[in-house]
C-alpha cells in the first residue's frame, strides 16, 4: 500500500520532456547558415553533391546494366552447375529457417533481422527475374516463416534452446558438405575454386568459425601465468599481426606444400581457408584478450574461493562474461574478414572480384568495367553496412561499458 | 614472487606440488611446440632435397634481369638483393606519402563530422560509411582499372588541372622543385640558420625557465630561421631552387614529376580508405576532450592558445596517437596489395624474384622479415611514446 | 594430527609484496566455533592475512595449518582447504551472468558433484536462511547491495565450509543495508560457525566476537577479549586507533 502510494506520487510529478518543434527556416539557419563560413561551406558542399549526384545519374542511366543480370549466376556462384543449383538454395533455406526459428524463440533484434531478410527476398521476387528464380526467392520467406512458427511454439521449452544452438553449429559443416557433395550420396562438384561470390561468404564463415576456438585458446595462452606458454602465444599473435594477409596467402600458395609430407597435398581452397583461419585467429585472440582484461580480478578470486579449479573458472565464470563483451568486436572482425576474402584472387581463386575479370575479358562485355566494380561495391557495402548496423545495435542492447 | 624460504616441513609428492606442475606444464608445452616445428622443418628438408634445393641466400648476388620502372636508380643488370632493396624503398615511399595524405584527409573529414553545418556533417558521415564498408582491393581495382586505365584520356588529350597538373592514362604529371646550381651556396644559409635557430630556442627556453614564465620559444626560433633563409635567398646569385613544369613533347611529357598509374591509384586508394578510419579516430579524440576541461582551463585564466597547447592537445593526442599508429601500420601492410596493380613494392619484387629463382622459403622469409621489422619499429616507438605519456600523467 | 591444538594455526607467517613486508611474523591460533574480529587501519595487512588462509595469497615463510592440513604447494591440500574455507568479499564478487540461485548452486554442482536438483534445493534453502528466497531468479545487477552480499554469504555457505572468512563485508554497503548483512552474520555465529571477520563495525565486534585482534604495520599488536579490548586496551597503538574510530 505504502509503496503504491509512493509510486503514484512519483508518477504524478513526472512531466514529459518539453517537445520542441523547430520551424524549417530556423532549422536551416541553425544548421546551415549560422555564420558566413558555414554558409560558404553549405554552398560548396551543395555544389559538390550536385556534381556527384548528376554525374552518377547521367552515368547510371547510360550504363550497360544488362551485364549484371546476364552474368548474375556466374558472379554469385561461378561455375556451380545449374542442375545442382538447388543445393545452394537449400543451404539458403536452411539459414533462413534457422534465422526464423531463432527470431521466433527470442524476438528483439533477431526478429528484426529475420523479418528484414524475409522482406528483402519478397522484394527481390517482385523484380524481373526469371519465374523460376522468383519462386526460389519466395521460398526464402516461406522458410523463414516456417522457422518462426516453430520457434515461437517451442519458446519456453528447455530442449528447444539446446536444439537451436546445436542446429546453428551443425548447419555450417552440413552446408559445406552439401555444397561440395559426398562421395556416393551426392555427386561431388568439380572446380570448387571457381564459385564466385559464394566463396567470399564461405571463406568468411569458415574463417571466423574455425578461428574462434583457436583465437580463444591463444588469448588465454597470452594471459597465462606460465611464461613459456605466454611467450609462444604472444609471438604467434604478433608475427601474424605484423605481416600482411597477402604475404601469408603467398606462403600458402608456394610454401605450404613444402612444409607438409608429400602424401598430404591440400587443394588451393583448403589452403586458402587454413591461411585465413591462421590469420584471423591472431586478431580474434586480441579481441578476446580485450574481453578477458575487462573481467575484474575479484571474479577469479570468488571462483577459486568456492573451490573451482582454473579450468572450470575459465569455462564457467570468465569466458561467458568475456565473450559477451566482445561480440561486437567479433562481428567487426567478421566484416573485415569477409572483405579480405577478395584477396583470394591473388592465389588464382575465382571469387567475386576475380571472376569479373573473365567477364571483362569477354568481347561482348567490353567497357563494362565500371558497372561491374560498382556492382561488387554495392553488394559488399549492403552486407557489411547492415552487419555493422546490427553489431552496433547489439552493443547497445548489451550495454557494453556499463557493468 | 618465489618464496624466500620454503615453508613446508614435510615433503610434497612432486606430482602434486604446484611449483613442479607449473614447470612441467611449460616443459610439455614447449616440447610439443618444438616437435611440431621440427616435423615441419624435417618435411621441408625432405621436400627440398627431392627438388634438389638447399636453403641459401647466395642467389641474392645473382643478376636480377627484370626491370623495375620506378623508385631508386636501378638496372636489370643489378643483383637480386639490390632489386629487393629497391622494393623495400618503394614500400616505404608509398607508405610515407600515403600516411601524409591520409592524415590530411582523415583530419579534415574527422573535423567535418563534428561540424555545426548539417550538410557537411552528413557528407563526411557518408564518406566514412561508404569507404569503410567496401573492400580495399575493390577500391584499388576501381581506381586503377576503371579510373586510371579506362576513364582517363591518352597523353595527347590529357586533362589539365590548374597549376599545370596533367592527368593521363600514363600517370600524373606535376610541377616539381629541383635543385639549381646555386643551391650549394644557399645550403650554407640553411645550415647556419638551423644552428642559430636552435641556439635561440635553447637560450629562450632557459631564459623563460629562469624567469619562471610561460612562452613559445619555438615561434622565436622559427621566425629567425625564416628570416635567415629569406636573406640567403636574396643574397645568393640566381635562384637556388628551380621549378620544372611538365611540357607535352611529341610522345610524352617532359620535366616535372611523373607519378605512375600504379603509384597514383595505390596512393589514392590507400589514403581514401585509411582516411575513413583516421577520421573516426580524430573525431573520437576531439570528443574525448570534455568541454568541462577546456572551460576549467579557461576559467583559470589561460589564453586560448595556451588552453589548446597545454590542456586540450596533450589529452587529445593521448587518445589519438596509439590507434593512429596502428592505422599507419595498416596502411603500410595494405600497400602490399600493390602487387595486384603493378606497383613495384617489396611484395611485388619479392614474388618476381621468386618466380625467377624458385627460392620460395628464402623469399618468404625476406618478405616477412621486412614487414615484421616495420611493425616492430612502430611498436617500439609506440611503447616509448606510451611510457613518456605515463610519466607526464604522473 | 594437530586438530586438538586449534582449527587454524598461524605460526610466524611472513609475506612480501616485492620489497614491501606486508605480514611480519603473525602468530595466532583459533579454536573451533570461535568468532574472531580483526581490526586495524587500512594497509595493516589484515586483509592479506585472511586471504592467505584459503591461499588467495601465498605466504612465503612460516606455517599455516587449517583443520589439520598444512598449506603448502601441494595441489590437493590447496583444493581441500578451499572447500573447507568460505570467504565473503567487500565487493561481493557475485558472478554477474548467473542468477542468485545459480551463483549459489554452481560450486556444489561442479565441485561437490551434487545432482543438479539437489544442488538447487540446497541453494534455495540457503537463500531462505539469508532471507531472500524470492530473489532466487534475479541477476546480481537487479539486487541491492545488501541482497547481493547475502547471496554471496549463501554462495560461500553452499560448500558447507568449516570456517567462514569475512573481508570487510559491509564496507561497500549503503548504511541502511548494513544491518541486514550483520544480522545474517550474527545468526551464523550463533549457529556455531568458526568465523574470522574483518570489520570496522565495533558494535558488532563487541556483541559477537569471542576475541578481537588488532593489526598494525603487518604485525599483530594486540589480542584480547572484546570487554578488555574496548575498555582496557593493553597497547598505546590500540588506544590511538580506538580513539580515532570511536569518536568520529
Amino acid at each position: 500500500m505504502d509503496e503504491n502510494q509512493l509510486a503514484g506520487y512519483a508518477d504524478k510529478n513526472q512531466l514529459p520532456p518539453p517537445s520542441e518543434r523547430i520551424p524549417a527556416i530556423r532549422w536551416l539557419k541553425q544548421n546551415l547558415f549560422s555564420s558566413w563560413f558555414n554558409a560558404i561551406l553549405t554552398i560548396v558542399s551543395t555544389a559538390l553533391i550536385m556534381t556527384i549526384v548528376f554525374g552518377l545519374l547521367r552515368w547510371a542511366l547510360e550504363a550497360r546494366w544488362e551485364v549484371i543480370p546476364a552474368n548474375l549466376k556466374l558472379l554469385l556462384v561461378g561455375t556451380y552447375p545449374v542442375e545442382h543449383l538447388w543445393r545452394v538454395w537449400a543451404v539458403v533455406y536452411l539459414v533462413a529457417f534457422l534465422l526464423g526459428f531463432s527470431s521466433g524463440a527470442h524476438g528483439g533484434l533477431m526478429r528484426r533481422v529475420s523479418t528484414t531478410a524475409a522482406l528483402v527476398s519478397v522484394v527481390l521476387a517482385v523484380l524481373p527475374f526469371p519465374w523460376g528464380t522468383r519462386g526460389w526467392l519466395l521460398g526464402i520467406a516461406v522458410a523463414a516463416a516456417a522457422g518462426f512458427g516453430l520457434g515461437y511454439l517451442g519458446k519456453g521449452i528447455r530442449w528447444c534452446k539446446r536444439l537451436e544452438i546445436a542446429s546453428w553449429i551443425l548447419s555450417f559443416p552440413i552446408s559445406l558438405i552439401f555444397l561440395n557433395g559426398v562421395g556416393g550420396i551426392l555427386p561431388v562438384i568439380k572446380g570448387r575454386t571457381m564459385w564466385g561470390f559464394m566463396l567470399n561468404l564461405i571463406g568468411a564463415v569458415v574463417g571466423i568459425g574455425l578461428s574462434f576456438p583457436v583465437g580463444v585458446l591463444l588469448a588465454l595462452g597470452r594471459r597465462s601465468r606460465l611464461p613459456a606458454i605466454r611467450l609462444v602465444c604472444t609471438a604467434y599473435i604478433e608475427i601474424i599481426r605484423g605481416v600482411p594477409l597477402i604475404s601469408l596467402l603467398f606462403m600458402a600458395s608456394i610454401m605450404l606444400q613444402l612444409l607438409l609430407p608429400a602424401s598430404v597435398r591440400p587443394d588451393l581452397l583448403i589452403r586458402a581457408m587454413l591461411t585465413i583461419t591462421a590469420f584471423s585467429a591472431a586478431y580474434m585472440a586480441e579481441n578476446v584478450r580485450g574481453g578477458l582484461q575487462a573481467i575484474p580480478q575479484g571474479q577469479y578470486e570468488a571462483a577459486y574461493a568456492v573451490g573451482l579449479n582454473r579450468a572450470l573458472t575459465t569455462i564457467l565464470i570468465i569466458l561467458p562474461q568475456a565473450l559477451r563483451i566482445v561480440i561486437p568486436a567479433i562481428v567487426g572482425q567478421f566484416i573485415a574478414l569477409f572483405m579480405d576474402t577478395t584477396l583470394f584472387g591473388f592465389i588464382a581463386i575465382l571469387e567475386l572480384l576475380n571472376i569479373t575479370r573473365s567477364i571483362m575479358g569477354n568481347l561482348e562485355w567490353r567497357g563494362t568495367i565500371f558497372e561491374l566494380y560498382v556492382f561488387i561495391g554495392i553488394v559488399f557495402w549492403i552486407l557489411c553496412y547492415s552487419m555493422s548496423y546490427v553489431s552496433r545495435r547489439i552493443e547497445k542492447t548489451l550495454g557494453v561499458g556499463e557493468r | 614472487m618465489l618464496s624466500k624460504k620454503v615453508s613446508s616441513s614435510h615433503s610434497v609428492p612432486f606430482w602434486r606440488d604446484v611449483r613442479v606442475l607449473r614447470v612441467m606444464g611449460q616443459v610439455v608445452f614447449l616440447v610439443i611446440i618444438a616437435a611440431g616445428i621440427l616435423w615441419l622443418l624435417n618435411n621441408l628438408q625432405v621436400n627440398l632435397r627431392a627438388c634438389g634445393l638447399r636453403i641459401s641466400f647466395n642467389f641474392l648476388r645473382n643478376t636480377a634481369g627484370f626491370p623495375i620502372s620506378e623508385g631508386l636508380r636501378y638496372n636489370p643488370t643489378d643483383v637480386h638483393g639490390y632489386a629487393f632493396w629497391v622494393g623495400i624503398v618503394n614500400t616505404i615511399r608509398i607508405s610515407l606519402i600515403g600516411i601524409a595524405l591520409t592524415t590530411i584527409i582523415g583530419t579534415v573529414v574527422g573535423i567535418a563530422r563534428l561540424s555545426s553545418n548539417w550538410l557537411v556533417k552528413k557528407l563526411a558521415g557518408l564518406y566514412v560509411e561508404v569507404v569503410r564498408n567496401i573492400p580495399l582491393l575493390v577500391q584499388l581495382f576501381f581506381w586503377y582499372f576503371a579510373v586510371m586505365l579506362t576513364a582517363l584520356p591518352m597523353v595527347k588529350n590529357s586533362i589539365r588541372l590548374p597549376g599545370s597538373i596533367y592527368l593521363t592514362r600514363r600517370g600524373v604529371y606535376l610541377p616539381w622543385i629541383t635543385l639549381a646550381e646555386s643551391f650549394g651556396t644557399w645550403a650554407w644559409y640553411i645550415i647556419g640558420g638551423l644552428v642559430v635557430a636552435i641556439a635561440v630556442y635553447v637560450f629562450r627556453r632557459i631564459q623563460l625557465k629562469r624567469a619562471e614564465r610561460p612562452g613559445f620559444p619555438i615561434i622565436w626560433a622559427g621566425t629567425i630561421l625564416i628570416l635567415i633563409l629569406g636573406a640567403g635567398w636574396f643574397l645568393t646569385p640566381g635562384n637556388p631552387l628551380a621549378l620544372t613544369i611538365p611540357v607535352l613533347k611529341r610522345f610524352n611529357f617532359e620535366g616535372g614529376l611523373w607519378l605512375s598509374t600504379s603509384f597514383t591509384s595505390l596512393l589514392i586508394g590507400l589514403s581514401v580508405y585509411t582516411g575513413a578510419f583516421i577520421a573516426e579516430i580524430v573525431r573520437a579524440g576531439i570528443l574525448a576532450i570534455s568541454r568541462g576541461q577546456t572551460e576549467a582551463a579557461r576559467a583559470v585564466g589561460l589564453k586560448k592558445a595556451h588552453v589548446l597547447r597545454l590542456v586540450v592537445l596533450p589529452q587529445a593526442l593521448r587518445v589519438i596517437i596509439p590507434p593512429l599508429a596502428s592505422q599507419y601500420l595498416n596502411l603500410t601492410k595494405n600497400s602490399s596489395l600493390a602487387i595486384l596493380i603493378g606497383y613495384y613494392d617489396l611484395m611485388n619484387v619479392g614474388t618476381t624474384i621468386f618466380n625467377q629463382t624458385g627460392r620460395a622459403v628464402e623469399m618468404i622469409m625476406l618478405i616477412m622479415a621486412s614487414y615484421l621489422t616495420m611493425s616492430l619499429l612502430t611498436s617500439l616507438l609506440m611503447n616509448y611514446y606510451n611510457r613518456r605519456m605515463k610519466l607526464v600523467e604522473r | 594430527m594437530t586438530n586438538d591444538e586449534g582449527i587454524i594455526i598461524y605460526r610466524d607467517v611472513h609475506k612480501w609484496y616485492g620489497d614491501f613486508h606486508v605480514l611480519r611474523g603473525i602468530t595466532f591460533t583459533m579454536q573451533k566455533g570461535e568468532v574472531v574480529v580483526i581490526c586495524g587501519p587500512s594497509g595493516s595487512g589484515k586483509s592479506t592475512c585472511i586471504r592467505t588462509i584459503n591461499r588467495l595469497e601465498e605466504h612465503q615463510r612460516g606455517q599455516i595449518i587449517v583443520d589439520g592440513i598444512e598449506l603448502t604447494n601441494d595441489l590437493r591440500n590447496i583444493e581441500a582447504i578451499r572447500r573447507e574455507v568460505g570467504i565473503v568479499f567487500q565487493q561481493f564478487n557475485l558472478f554477474p551472468h548467473l542468477t542468485a540461485l545459480q551463483n549459489v548452486s554452481l560450486a556444489p554442482f561442479w565441485v561437490l558433484k551434487m545432482r543438479k536438483s539437489k544442488a538447487e534445493e540446497a541453494a534455495m534453502k540457503l537463500l531462505e536462511r539469508v532471507g531472500i528466497p524470492e530473489q532466487a531468479q534475479k541477476y546480481p545487477a537487479q539486487l541491492s547491495g545488501g541482497q547481493q552480499q547475502r547471496v554471496a554469504i549463501a554462495r560461500a555457505l553452499a560448500m558447507t565450509p568449516k570456517i567462514m572468512l569475512f573481508d570487510e563485508p559491509t564496507s561497500a554497503l549503503d548504511p541502511e543495508m548494513i544491518k541486514e548483512v550483520l544480522d545474517v552474520m550474527r545468526n551464523l555465529a550463533r549457529s556455531g560457525m568458526t568465523m574470522i571477520v574483518i570489520t570496522h563495525e565495533m558494535g558488532f565486534a563487541r556483541e559477537v566476537a569471542d576475541r578481537i585482534i588488532f593489526f598494525d604495520y603487518g604485525q599483530l599488536v594486540e589480542e584480547n577479549t572484546p570487554e578488555e579490548f574496548f575498555h582496557n586496551p593493553k597497547h598505546e597503538r590500540t588506544k590511538l586507533f580506538l580513539s580515532q574510530i570511536l569518536d568520529y
